[in-house]
């Protein structure tokens, strides 16, 4: 009795900690696991799990505003969304120096696009006045050279912003001239100091002398000819621009406070919007709203996908649970046979099975004929079967049903036959000795295969689209459509991942109510 | 052979000229006429393939009579679908339906009976008591050991008060002293609830122990039918002799008849007298069978009327409680002697030559 009352971890004969003495003893073991699985593990990482990981993180981000306008969407945090007001002066400076500065970076059209899928017409907007924002910085630039030929040459430039006090006393100027001696020294062909300026550069230095008095010290210790210019150009009395009014020439869809609302919304570097947009909703400045009925398309297709996989699987269980049964209670020779047909969808290519279904669907198709030849239906009246739900319920029942027959027959092959005769012994009619014995253990085949269908069904694409017409398309459809067509990558990741995450909802719902353990694959 | 034994006319359970084929090119069950009393406990013994299972099907209702009539009670039920029949069943997997508890399974067969919940739950427990398994309703047949999912499958087939119990090889799974331990509680409680029991086994030391009739199987037919005392004692043919126990052989002519003593020449020349069972006339060959346990080897202990034989010891096992030795006897090699392990019993040793003897009653000439 007294050696086995022991404090602590049990002891392995040497002293050391059982636990750990295990451990060491399969660790061999657990590494040659691990080498073993290594090559697809990291084959599944690299070509499966990371661009998963990248297209759902996609759905969320939402660098692109902040990045293309960085100085805009800092001075927008002053300016009240709700208000009746467009955003004044002072943004509008901001936004003059990153826009043509996007302009020059060919930036300016991707984030139209990007804006464009929130609020349509901004992407028009931001084309034309990518056309035109240089001009702004062109009037700036005859402005300095009228007053000095020699800011028209790139090596005085070069040489002033070289030096580090030119951060301080030219501060927009200097960020302008990096952006533009980075976009140079990136394309590599020419350099700095010999490249053409931007414009930009000159609209900065224009706001630099106009805006606030530079600091003298610091013009002063300017490398030459810096404050001999610099000083000219102050003495010259020079005009702030009127980057608003610019603006507003350009194109007057900068004066329309939905712009600036949509711009405000999607300045933070991560966003719900496309979660929202594929759940029908908007983000607009009274808050989040759901689209008017007319706009409103996910939702449906969301709903069509869950009902129509569901109708599918149930299919799959009435047609496939009689055949996996004769299967499993067959001689084993008449069992193969049948095996084979059961098998035979898989060895033909998906695309073949799904046009055999167009034609045998379509209104002058094989059923339609058979049915007018046998006088049940009249030549005018032939059935729609194709190119509508139904279609669509058909062919891809056909497609999945081996997913349903063959868990079910590998349950149903370890059920003796000796419950259901023993059931009848007992006295149960055989109605109840299946009901009451044979399908509640047939319910893991059920269990393993409708998941197996549904989770299948849910994100099919070529079927549905083939067949499913309007009518019987699936979600998987807009995430194709987004991914290839409107490249509206954030969209198609948000909707793929609000499917992943339904169909992970009801793995969890399944589980609760019939338990993940009642799951076999045979 | 064989027809109706014991139980008089009331037969509870008969077999009237069955026959069964799979596969409609040989008979499995060859023209079975079999009649079982009520509260008899009948065994069908056989090597495997012989029909006894069949037969059991048969009865049950899973499998078809080809031709002829099996009657329960006086009534024809070739036609009743098995669940009509009211007949308990225990087979040979228990087949204990894993997704029920243990008080579930038993009160399966009362709820498709309808029958009222308190009644129900009482006769499930009557039921679990009568096989000790009263504290164990509410676990899964999977968290019970094999002995006792037995017990469980014994009870379910017996909670409804069947008349009439059929055994399929229930106690095949089981480990020895599990089995011998069950086998005596399966005949208790047969006797005490008086029901009749249809046994299939392979095993005859089974069939011997709980039977009050053994019906021995055998390419389709029953080879013998009787007590388990007579069928030891008393076999009516070689396959019996041969099957039921262990058995000596030797083989010979008969020489002639005389009553109930038939002289055969065993084929080493030697004369000895039988009993004769299975042979009609002189000049017939024959199998003469005789008990190891017969075999008389201290000659002190021989009967008067003894018939005597040279032998040569050729093996010596010590068993504990009995010694077996094999002699060659007559030209036969396998010629095995049991004696008791009694402090007067002498060990042989290999090479030794001895003088056996036995009582010609004991010695029974069968059909070659």
């Amino acid at each position: 009795m007294s050696d086995i009352t022991q404090d602590g971890p049990m002891l392995a004969a040497d002293g050391t900690p059982l636990k750990k003495s295990l451990a060491r003893a399969l660790r061999r073991q657990k590494i040659r696991a691990l080498m073993l699985i290594a090559p697809l593990l990291i084959f599944v990482l690299v070509t499966f799990i990371a661009p998963i990981a990248d297209m759902l993180f996609r759905s969320v981000e939402n660098q692109i505003v902040r990045d293309t306008l960085p100085r805009t969407v800092v001075a927008l945090k002053d300016w009240n969304p709700d208000g009746e007001e467009i955003p004044g002066e002072a943004v509008f400076q901001a936004l003059n120096l990153d826009f043509q500065i996007a302009a020059e970076e060919k930036n300016h059209t991707k984030l139209g696009s990007r804006l464009n899928y929130e609020s349509p017409g901004i992407s028009s907007v931001f084309r034309s006045t990518g056309r035109g924002a240089d001009k702004i910085g062109k009037d700036a630039e005859k402005t300095f050279t009228g007053i000095d030929p020699r800011w028209k040459d790139p090596a005085i430039w070069a040489g002033i912003f070289a030096s580090p006090e030119a951060e301080t006393a030219l501060p927009r100027s200097a960020r302008a001239y990096e952006a533009f001696a980075k976009s140079v020294r990136a394309e590599g062909k020419k350099e700095v100091a010999k490249a053409k300026l931007w414009p930009v550069v000159f609209s900065a230095l224009l706001d630099d002398l106009t805006l606030a008095q530079p600091d003298a010290a610091a013009v002063a210790a300017l490398p030459a000819p810096g404050p001999e210019l610099v000083n000219a150009a102050l003495a010259a009395g020079l005009q702030p621009i009127d980057a608003k009014q610019a603006f507003l020439e350009i194109n007057d869809g900068w004066s329309k406070l939905d712009l600036w609302q949509t711009i405000s919304a999607y300045s933070p570097p991560y966003t719900a919007g496309y979660f929202l947009n594929a759940a029908d909703f908007e983000q607009t400045s009274h808050g989040i709203e759901a689209r008017p009925p007319s706009e409103r398309i996910y939702l449906k297709l969301f709903w069509r996908t869950l009902w129509m996989s569901m109708t599918i699987t149930a299919c799959c269980i009435l047609l496939g649970y009689p055949v996996a049964w004769l299967l499993a209670n067959l001689r084993a020779s008449t069992a193969n046979v049948l095996m084979i047909l059961v098998l035979l969808p898989f060895w033909t290519s998906l695309l073949v099975r799904t046009s055999a279904w167009k034609v045998l669907l379509q209104q002058q198709g094989v059923i339609n004929d058979l049915l007018v030849w046998m006088g049940l239906v009249s030549d005018g009246n032939r059935l729609v079967m194709i190119n509508n739900q139904f279609g669509t319920i058909i062919a891809m029942t056909h497609i999945l049903l081996p997913f349903m027959i063959l868990p079910l027959y590998s349950v149903m092959k370890t059920v003796p036959p000796s419950y259901v005769r023993a059931a009848k012994s007992l006295g149960a009619t055989p109605w109840t000795a299946f009901w009451r014995v044979y399908f509640p253990q047939s319910i893991p085949g059920i269990g393993a295969g409708s998941i197996l269908c549904f989770i299948l069904a849910i994100g099919y694409y070529i079927t549905p689209e083939l067949v499913g017409g309007t009518e019987g398309v699936f979600i998987s459809r807009y995430i194709a459509y987004h991914i290839s067509t409107s490249l509206n990558w954030g969209l198609a990741a948000a909707l793929g991942t609000i499917l992943l995450a339904a169909v992970l909802l009801l793995y969890y719902v399944y589980d609760k109510i019939v338990g993940i353990d009642n799951v076999k694959l045979g | 052979m064989t027809d109706a034994t014991t139980g008089g006319d009331a037969a509870f359970v008969e077999f009237d000229h069955v026959q069964k084929s799979y596969d409609g090119e040989t008979l499995v069950v060859k023209d079975l006429n079999l009649s079982i009393a009520k509260g008899e406990f009948l065994t069908m013994l056989g090597p495997s393939g012989s029909g006894k299972t069949t037969c059991l099907m048969m009865l049950a209702g899973f499998e078809t009579a080809t031709h002829g009539e099996i009657r329960l009670a006086g009534r024809e039920i070739n036609n009743i679908p098995p669940h009509k029949r009211g007949i308990g069943m225990v087979f040979q997997n228990y087949a204990l339906f894993p997704h029920m508890t243990v008080a579930e399974n038993l009160a399966f067969p009362l709820e498709v009976r309808k029958l009222g919940k308190s009644e129900r739950e009482q006769k499930v427990k009557r039921a679990l008591d009568m096989v000790q398994m009263g504290a164990f309703g509410g676990r899964r047949p999977a968290q019970l050991s094999g002995g006792q999912q037995q017990r469980i499958a014994l009870a379910r087939a017996l909670v409804f008060e069947p008349e009439l119990v059929l055994m399929d090889e229930p106690l095949g799974a089981l480990d020895k002293q599990l089995r011998e331990h069950m086998q005596f509680e399966i005949t208790r409680l047969a006797h005490e609830l008086g029901i009749t029991t249809v046994y299939v086994t392979h095993d005859q030391t089974e069939a011997l122990t709980m039977s009050d009739n053994v019906a021995v199987f055998d390419d389709g037919r029953i080879q013998q039918l009787a007590p388990p005392a007579v069928l030891y004692e008393e076999p009516e043919n070689s396959f019996v002799a041969q099957f039921i126990g262990e058995n000596n052989t030797l083989e010979g002519v008969v020489q002639e008849i005389k009553g109930d003593i038939a002289v055969v020449k065993l084929d080493d020349g030697e004369l000895i007298d039988c009993k004769p069972v299975n042979v009609s006339k002189a000049g017939e060959r024959t199998r003469v069978s005789i008990r190891p346990e017969r075999v008389e080897t201290n000659k002190a202990r021989l009967q008067p009327g003894a018939h005597t034989l040279k032998a040569e010891v050729l093996e010596f096992i010590y068993m504990g409680d009995i010694y077996r030795t094999r002699l060659r006897v007559a030209g036969n090699d396998d010629f095995v002697v049991k004696t008791r392990n009694a402090p007067d019993q002498k060990r042989m040793q290999p090479g030794e030559q001895i003088e056996i003897g036995w009582l010609p009653s004991d010695c029974r000439a069968l059909d070659a």
